[in-house]
């Protein structure tokens, strides 16, 4: 096993009509707008280059690539020169061999000697194309005016700049901005005196996004890992899928030994085609953090100091904690939440549990907190529970409706993609509370920010969909072909009602009613509209409307079913598709199929050799009601933090505090843990085989690069404590379990480790019908046959504004950091954010004398926190914004129980309160802390030991 | 598979939980209001046998029985296609 290098063509290769041409005597067909060096490269010539890489387009500023084209004057740059049918190219000729030494010769004088103790030796493209022009002396020599003292900038925490190494080739720059599209970095002064710089700062005080694409595009050593030049470089590497959002980027994991190097991200990757962001190209630290918990822990009581013990004593505690409970309380006092953090066959395996072992289908997922209303509205309008379009897809559009999602930070390399689409000209609408960046940030403007009051989503979909129907901007014959000819006619005589006009909601919704008719023509009238969203759609007591609401916006303008188009969830965490595909949702098994399909559970019940329950079992919120009730007593949670990411957390609190077995299976001693009472270690995704399934649909393999710290996995471990329960389980690797699935689930029947190898990935569904797996679905027909437009009545909240609760939060995240900040708060992501704060709008914090740094109040009918206000014109007046990365700010204390009618999704983005200033923590945050204290700790160990 | 116990669901129920789950019917109802009526009893049902739990369904329709709580007027026009249950412990 060596390192992976992906062939750098130094130029994009093009899509289009062929052209021959003839290169040092070959001749070689490619497409028209293909450069000559990237033509060359085809037929595996390597044309001395430095400025030049295909991710980014040419800019012919080295001039080593210089070529000799017949009946043509001078040396032209291959990179810059197109290819041309019939042309023929010299690439080596003694003229070219002299001028490329001249180059590098020039290059060299200003770059130190130091190759031995550089930290890029054996990986500089500079040292390579000096070796390659055989440059063998420097007749300028070293004593003339150079940059060698040049201070190097280390405030960034994951890669160091050394001007001293710079050759001002300006691919950092360009990737900057062209591949991410931050625009941070440039080059200040002119000639000799040009230098690579972040603003008028430093690179960590710039607006860098620390994404890594410019250390990427870097050829010498200037811009490089810190990891690389402490560790020095890696000798293997394996290909690997983040652990982070739903993009799903691919990454080479390159390693020492067991040791990471550093996450370079793969070409090759089809979600994220070599880009990255800062979360999963440097936050993976967390992996060998010193609070990873490494041995099995039990209790009796969560006041009890945790007490290690062998894995054989944890999981009969667990199991008999589990079979004691079944047979006082009954089969379905007990029950267990999977993690869309988690692989696919952890999760399936999970749920095999359930269904097999506890004898009930008491089992959820955290999708139910994010995109259960997605599953519900899909399914139900489309077919199935999943977005319609691949990635890819977003090059062709022409309108982008954006509603309730920031892709610039929870979904950061997708942005990329899609903010290089709006440079090429597609246009813009974004719906959002808040003026996030993509509504304006350099060359990027949206044609219309719909700010709207939050929870007012539904009337404004409504709205759209009225001027659509009444300006006949209905694409008759797609609706009349495609789509459930009643339904239709139902909808849109509902949605032609005075009171869904965009004149009736403005009112409420706060948005100009000609901005919403100018918005709705514009996507209704584009080739190519295409709707992503976020969960500022589906964490809403009508989530699952707004997202049917939004199915009948694509169906009504025909934009379903082709390239460009679509209707695409940006899933919150990596796993999300996944884990609900594996059927961990508590009413179907994996495919979404019913519990109550007779034909489906058969099909079960003959491979695992068990009755299956026929009726739906507990959602997370119904678990934790009946605990409190007293008739839920036993909860099995793997890599799942429920007591920090669920709503109203001290009901939460309260339903983990009455049950009698609390089974927590995590990396750290997560907030859940401290209502636990046995303790499984987990792994990080570098230490299991697996895979994980994108926003996208695209299953992707997880490769392990160590062994797993603790000894075993997660599906070993769920493996044995199902064997404990009396069902025991035989896989013997990962590839079984993904085998099984394959066998059971109708979409993923050609799915299979080999195939996924051969592939490298896979969208489903892949089947005999689709080998090669589905990029865009409903291309024909509607998955469930005929389209089904469903009304979509606006039913406001009940959570409402008041003299006592004057403002409303709405809750979201940030770049840096990831969901509860389990893994990125124990990486150095808290340079960029070590806190949760409280975006509030002038107007409201001159209102409360509140200035930016202050410690204020923050207090709804759940509860209250404390944390610092920041004072910002993102928000809008009336709105007031804060993140949950950080388990001691408690941001969950506030946010009700209110939520979606159909899936239970919370309501997180609409909560009444108040803000105050204050001097002190809340209550709930004091006894928070000294509870944290208490029922981490473990017996022997210093308390500074756990988390 | 644990053998069923002899004593399970003999915990009173409280009377917020009653509202929640009468609550929880209500925004189903909400939603399906703008349909028929015939068609929305049948939808509003037909959703909660899909996706709450026997115990739920038994909960809910003891508590209407009861007269603990007063559903929305569509969802109890619905309780007659509501599966009862009929399990102890579902």
């Amino acid at each position: 096993m060596g390192l992976i290098k992906e062939i750098d063509y130094g130029t994009p290769i093009r899509v289009g009509g062929d052209v021959a041409l003839t290169i040092d005597g070959q001749t070689v067909t490619v497409p028209a707008g293909t450069s000559v060096m990237a033509a060359a490269m085809r037929l595996g010539t390597q044309i001395p280059k430095l400025c030049a890489t295909d991710s980014l387009e040419a800019f012919g500023a080295c001039r080593l690539c210089l070529v000799e084209i017949e009946g043509r004057r001078g040396t032209p740059a291959s990179c810059t020169t197109p290819a041309e049918s019939g042309m023929v190219v010299r690439t080596q000729t003694p003229r070219l061999a002299e001028l490329r030494k001249g180059v590098m010769e020039l290059t060299i004088s200003d770059h130190p000697l130091d190759c031995l103790t550089c930290a890029a030796n054996g990986d500089c493209e500079l040292q390579t194309q000096a070796g390659v022009v055989g440059l063998r002396e420097v007749r300028y020599g070293f004593d003339g005016a150079n940059h060698f003292a040049d201070a190097r900038d280390t405030s960034n925490p994951y890669f160091t700049y050394d001007p001293a190494k710079c050759i001002v080739c300006n691919r950092c720059a360009r990737a900057c901005e062209e591949v991410q599209g931050t625009f941070a970095l440039t080059v200040t002064g002119r000639g000799f005196a040009s230098r690579i710089a972040a603003g008028a700062t430093d690179f960590l005080g710039s607006e860098c996004v620390s994404c890594g694409a410019c250390v990427q595009a870097c050829p010498t050593a200037t811009l490089i890992e810190n990891s690389v030049i402490a560790q020095g470089q890696p000798e293997h590497a394996t290909i690997t899928t983040c652990a982070y959002c739903g993009v799903g980027c691919a990454f080479k994991v390159e390693m020492q030994g067991d040791r990471v190097v550093r996450m370079v991200p793969y070409k090759d990757g089809k979600a994220n085609e070599g880009h990255s962001c800062v979360k999963g190209r440097f936050a993976w630290g967390y992996a060998t953090h010193k609070d990873r918990i490494t041995k099995p822990m039990i209790r009796d009581k969560i006041t009890d100091p945790w007490r290690e013990v062998s894995w054989q004593e944890a999981i009969d505690r667990a199991a008999d904690g589990f079979k004691r409970i079944q047979t006082r309380y009954g089969r379905t006092a007990v029950g267990a939440v999977t993690s869309s953090r988690c692989t696919n066959e952890e999760v399936f395996v999970v749920q095999k549990l359930v269904r097999a072992a506890f004898g009930n289908n008491n089992v959820d997922t955290c999708a139910r907190v994010c995109h259960s209303p997605t599953g519900y509205g899909l399914k139900t309008t489309l077919g199935t529970s999943a977005g319609t379009q691949d990635f890819k897809s977003v090059d062709k559009a022409d309108v982008i409706l954006l509603i309730g999602a920031n892709p610039t930070d929870g979904h950061p390399v997708f942005a990329s993609r899609l903010k290089k689409r709006l440079r090429q000209g597609a246009r813009l609408i974004a719906i959002d509370p808040r003026r996030i960046d993509l509504v304006k940030s350099p060359h990027i403007r949206a044609d219309y920010h719909l700010q709207l009051k939050p929870g007012t989503n539904v009337a404004l979909i409504n709205a759209f969909a009225h001027v659509i129907v009444t300006e006949g901007l209905i694409d008759r014959d797609y609706v009349r072909e495609r789509c459930e000819a009643a339904d239709f006619e139902a909808w849109a005589k509902f949605i032609a009602e005075p009171r869904n006009a965009p004149e009736a909601v403005e009112p409420f919704t706060g948005v100009p009613a000609a901005d919403i008719r100018a918005a709705a023509r514009l996507y209704a009238g584009a080739p190519n509209a295409a709707i992503y969203y976020g969960l500022g759609v589906t964490e809403h007591s009508q989530g699952s409307t707004m997202v049917m609401g939004m199915a009948n916006l694509a169906m009504a303008t025909g934009n379903i079913g082709r390239d460009g188009v679509g209707i695409n969830p940006l899933r919150g965490q990596n796993n999300v598709q996944g884990s609900c595909d594996m059927g961990s949702f508590p009413h179907e098994l994996s495919g979404y199929r019913h519990v109550s399909e007779d034909a489906t559970r058969q099909a079960f019940e003959a491979m695992w050799g068990v009755p299956l329950d026929p009726e739906p079992g507990l959602r997370i919120s119904n678990m934790l009601d009946e605990a409190v009730e007293g008739v839920f007593k036993g909860l099995y949670v793997q890599g799942e933090d429920i007591a920090q990411s669920d709503p109203n957390t001290q009901h939460v609190i309260a339903g983990l505090t009455a049950m009698e077995c609390v089974v927590v299976q995590d990396l750290f001693l997560n907030e859940t843990a401290k209502y636990a009472h046995v303790f499984l270690p987990g792994t990080s995704f570098l230490e299991k085989d697996g895979t994980f399934t994108n926003a996208e649909r695209r299953i992707s393999r997880v490769r392990q690069v160590m062994a797993p710290m603790a000894g075993k996995t997660e599906w070993q471990v769920t493996m044995e404590l199902s064997a404990a329960l009396g069902y025991p389980m035989t896989y013997r690797h990962e590839s079984e379990i993904m085998d099984e699935i394959a066998h059971l689930t109708p979409g993923f029947a050609g799915v299979s480790y080999a195939r996924l190898d051969e592939l490298g990935s896979v969208q489903w569904p892949c089947n005999d019908a689709a080998p090669l797996g589905t990029p865009i679905m409903h291309v024909d027909r509607f998955v469930r046959g005929k389209g089904r437009f469903m009304i979509t009545e606006y039913v406001p909240t009940e959570e409402r504004t008041g003299p006592r609760f004057p403002l409303i939060l709405t809750t979201g995240r940030i770049l840096s950091q990831y969901n509860v900040g389990a893994q990125t708060r124990r990486t150095a992501n808290v340079a960029w954010h070590d806190e949760d704060v409280l975006e509030i709008h002038p107007f409201d914090a001159e209102n409360r004398g509140i200035r930016s740094g202050d410690l204020v109040s923050l207090s709804s009918r759940s509860g209250d926190i404390s944390l610092r206000a920041e004072v910002s014109e993102r928000m809008q007046p009336g709105v007031v914004y804060t993140t949950f990365h950080h388990a001691v700010t408690g941001a969950n204390v506030i946010t009700t129980d209110y939520s979606d009618w159909a899936t239970s999704c919370p309501e997180y983005k609409v909560t009444a309160v108040e803000v105050r200033r204050t001097n002190s923590l809340s209550q709930w945050q004091e006894q928070d802390r000294a509870s944290g204290v208490t029922q981490r700790r473990i017996a022997g160990q210093t308390p500074e030991a756990a988390e | 598979m644990t053998k069923e116990p002899e004593h399970a669901s003999t915990v009173e129920i409280d009377a917020d939980y009653k509202a929640k789950l009468a609550h929880m019917a209500g925004q189903i109802a909400d939603f399906f209001k703008s349909y028929p009526e015939e068609q929305a009893v049948h939808s509003i049902a037909d959703h909660i046998n899909q996706f709450w739990s026997p115990r739920m369904r038994a909960d809910f329709l003891a508590a209407c029985r009861d007269g603990s709580i007063h559903p929305h007027p569509l969802a109890g026009k619905a309780i007659g296609q509501i599966r009862g249950g009929g399990r102890k412990d579902g």
